[in-house]
């Protein structure tokens, strides 16, 4: 077997391996039950709720944790516009790099307080350091917010009556400290060892074997690149993100990053397990999501391998695979699963540039995108799964003749609308603003000639991955799309802005109605959620309600390039 | 929504402290001890800084290995890719004009020898590696230029070419400044 193959086996397996007692720990949190790092943590999380004045011991009801969520993010939002528009004159800008244009300090801003990192500048030219600090801190505090929202869901889920919920402070705490920052610590500590650079001095100069003078750009981008990978986050230091070689230097560099793309979601399924006591259900829930992966990540691998068949009639050597936009230290292999692990989590960092993937490969990535729980956003991909576990409980139970119940709640009709709602919510900003796009660029094709940076099929799909990345909060690009104008600034932004929060208050709403309901206990007329029969009934839900919705868009651009080319 | 504000406020700014703070000076110290100081590891020869260790530079003449074509023109500055599509009719001239070009430059090379990296965009702009395929195909010309035998280049090829991470994962590759440097020194 190739050398290459055995790298993403190995890569899956240790991310598996490590995700489970990972899981176990992370469930120990949330439910605050001891664990080894409490010692170091204890005095620093007393520390943080003594100067903001939070009573982390404080239960709230799932409304008072949305107002506080969202009061913290409104914070945030201000926060970052206001050093965004202004780095140009602040502090810690060697490069002198220039402030952000008020269009595009709200996309930034936008995305990166959810969790999306879409990014419509270039790290080297577009940001000063103290600008990519901030969005480092966003790196941290976005994913930990997803995660808290996450903890009450769980929290919600368990077998009792009550409103009470935990206290979204803490979650959210003990999320940015106790999780993302010990792993962080780790990643980015191997990062600097191979090579990243972590410094405040601006560029470098130096004159090259040809006599040619070159710039070279660095910064503090150890500490940003672990946080970006681990938090589902994937906002680069570097324009080529994780392409870029001092962003990821070598193959393991490589394989810590992209085990740092999915550890998190994954862990968040086995921690769902143990606070609900129910190993089963998690198992479930986690093959559900690996079936969906696979299907995804083997036929990318596969495309990628074999290179691009148009390249092939001209009779070159494909031994490395398609090779258009992608590095040599990390091969098609390791490339095509990357570009499916970050985009079925909702993270958008690349190692390899997306335009340039084979048609099907394209597509996958998006489909992943589209489905956005196949593991998903640290946290927020959980809630989405949730949204489909509800809808498959309630049609099989509809389909069985028995009162949906999702463990020991009856599911009834406000649940199911607000379920639907923001199941269909993701399929209605993708098609619509890809509608409105298209419109556009159709009826005045030389105005909007700037947009696109490939013809054909090819360009309708950059401007579908444009709102699939916006709206799954992922953040990678076909980045020949030249996304920074106020149009896509703008609707990008408002994309972001609706696909973060819903998607937070929906599956938060229906929790929190459920928790509040009587227990059920078991019966013989249970319908179990812990089986494979309920598992393959979700995965039909997902196929029926994501996937399909989004076929005809995705026959339009990557189906059809892919006919329109050479066969293989 | 009142009683939230100022914990969201004092809490942000909390965060200020210690995650761009703490956690960024935590990481900088460390950084301290690693093989560069964080700065990024330099090549030099003669003394003199000739390059990034991990970034690729261009190579034009035919005395050196050339590297991959970059849409950025190896500026490390402005890392990027060519955000070409597979079935794009310009893109696809373009890779036609870099195979004729080559064989060009490579007398005696056949068309199915060439591998495609040496054709293609790399993701970065900035991709110091080549399979070895991609360098030893160019040995012909630059042993003709330097008046070097073939198999003395080779064997470079093949001393410096870096197999998969422990033996297992990964491909091979080789990078392009060691070998050419390797190159000046033959003389």
């Amino acid at each position: 077997m190739s050398t290459e193959i055995i790298g993403v086996i190995a890569m899956y397996l240790i991310t598996v391996l490590l995700a489970i007692p990972l899981g176990r720990y992370i469930g120990k949190t949330y439910m605050g039950e001891p664990t080894w790092a409490d010692r170091i943590f204890n005095p620093i999380d007393k520390l943080f709720y003594r100067l903001s004045g939070i009573r982390p011991e404080r239960e709230m009801n799932w409304k008072q944790h949305l107002v506080a969520l969202l009061t913290i993010n409104l914070v945030w939002f201000l926060f970052s516009m206001l050093v965004l528009m202004n780095m140009s004159w602040l502090p810690l800008n060697p490069d002198g790099n220039p402030s952000m244009s008020a269009d595009l300090a709200f996309n930034t801003t936008v995305s990166f307080v959810s969790n999306t990192n879409l990014q419509h500048y270039s790290g080297e030219s577009g940001v000063s350091y103290l600008g990519q600090l901030v969005l480092m801190l966003f790196q941290f505090i976005s994913a930990g917010a997803g995660m808290a929202a996450c903890a009450v869901v769980f929290n919600a889920m368990r077998e009792r009556t009550t409103e009470k919920l935990g206290n979204f402070y803490n979650y959210f705490v003990r999320s940015c400290t106790r999780v993302l920052l010990p792993l962080s610590i780790i990643v980015a500590v191997i990062l600097v060892f191979n090579g990243t650079p972590m410094t405040f001095k601006g560029k470098d100069q130096f004159i090259s074997m040809q006599g040619d003078t070159v710039h070279v750009s660095r910064g503090p981008a150890a500490a940003m690149v672990a946080i970006k990978q681990l938090g589902t986050n994937g906002g680069g230091f570097f324009g080529a993100n994780s392409a870029q070689p001092m962003e990821n230097p070598n193959y393991l560099t490589n394989m810590v990053e992209d085990i740092s793309i999915v550890i998190i979601p994954m862990a968040m399924v086995f921690s769902l397990g143990y606070i609900l006591k129910r190993k089963k259900l998690a198992w479930v829930v986690f093959g559900v999501m690996t079936v969906g992966f696979l299907l995804f990540v083997i036929p990318s691998i596969y495309y990628e391998m074999k290179g691009n068949p148009a390249i092939r009639g001209m009779g070159i050597a494909q031994h490395m695979g398609n090779m258009e936009g992608k590095e040599v230290r990390f091969g098609s292999a390791a490339s095509a699963y990357w570009a499916v692990t970050t985009t079925v989590t909702s993270n958008g960092s690349v190692n390899a540039m997306h335009d340039s993937l084979t048609p099907l490969t394209g597509m996958f990535t998006m489909m992943g995108m589209m489905i956005n729980s196949f593991y998903g956003g640290v946290g927020v991909g959980f809630l989405n799964f949730y949204i489909f576990i509800i809808i498959a409980v309630f049609i099989s139970g509809l389909m069985v003749g028995r009162t949906p119940e999702l463990l020991g709640k009856k599911i009834e009709a406000k649940e199911m609308k607000i379920a639907t709602i923001i199941a269909l919510l993701h399929s209605f900003l993708i098609l619509s603003g890809t509608a409105l796009a298209s419109y556009l660029f159709a009826h005045d094709p030389k105005g909007y000639a700037a947009w696109l940076g490939n013809p054909g099929y090819h360009g309708f799909s950059e401007m579908l991955y444009e709102y699939s990345s916006a709206s799954a909060n992922n953040g990678s690009e076909f980045s020949g799309l030249s996304a920074n104008t106020p149009f896509w600034n703008i609707t990008d932004g408002l994309v972001m802005l609706l696909s973060r929060f819903l998607p937070i208050v929906g599956p938060l709403a229906i929790a929190g109605i459920l928790a509040k309901k009587k227990y059920i206990p078991e019966s013989a007329g249970t319908l179990k959620t812990d089986t494979s029969t309920f598992g393959i009934m979700t995965f039909a839900v997902i196929i029926i309600v994501a996937a399909l919705s989004f076929f005809p868009s995705l026959a339009l651009g990557p189906i059809a390039e892919f006919f329109s080319m050479p066969r293989p | 929504m009142r009683q939230h504000i100022l914990p969201a406020l004092k809490l942000t700014a909390v965060c200020i402290v210690f995650f761009c703070g703490v956690y960024t000076l935590l990481i900088w110290v460390i950084a301290q001890a690693a093989p560069a100081h964080g700065l990024g590891e330099t090549v030099s020869v003669n003394g003199k800084v000739v390059g990034y260790a991990l970034e690729g530079q261009s190579f034009t003449q035919d005395k050196y290995f050339w590297g991959r074509p970059s849409a950025a023109g190896y500026n490390a500055a402005g890392s990027a890719g060519s955000n070409k599509g597979p079935s794009n009719p310009d893109y696809l001239k373009d890779v036609q004009s870099r195979i004729d070009s080559f064989l060009v430059h490579n007398p005696g090379v056949k068309k199915e020898e060439i591998p495609s990296e040496l054709v293609t965009y790399s993701g970065s702009g900035l991709d110091p590696d080549l399979s070895p395929a991609g360098a030893r195909v160019q040995v012909r010309r630059i042993a003709a230029v330097r008046g070097l035998k073939e198999e003395k280049i080779n064997d470079l090829v093949d001393r410096l070419t870096e197999g998969p991470l422990v033996g297992l994962f990964g491909p091979s590759k080789v990078n392009v400044e060691k070998l050419n440097i390797a190159l000046d020194n033959l003389h």
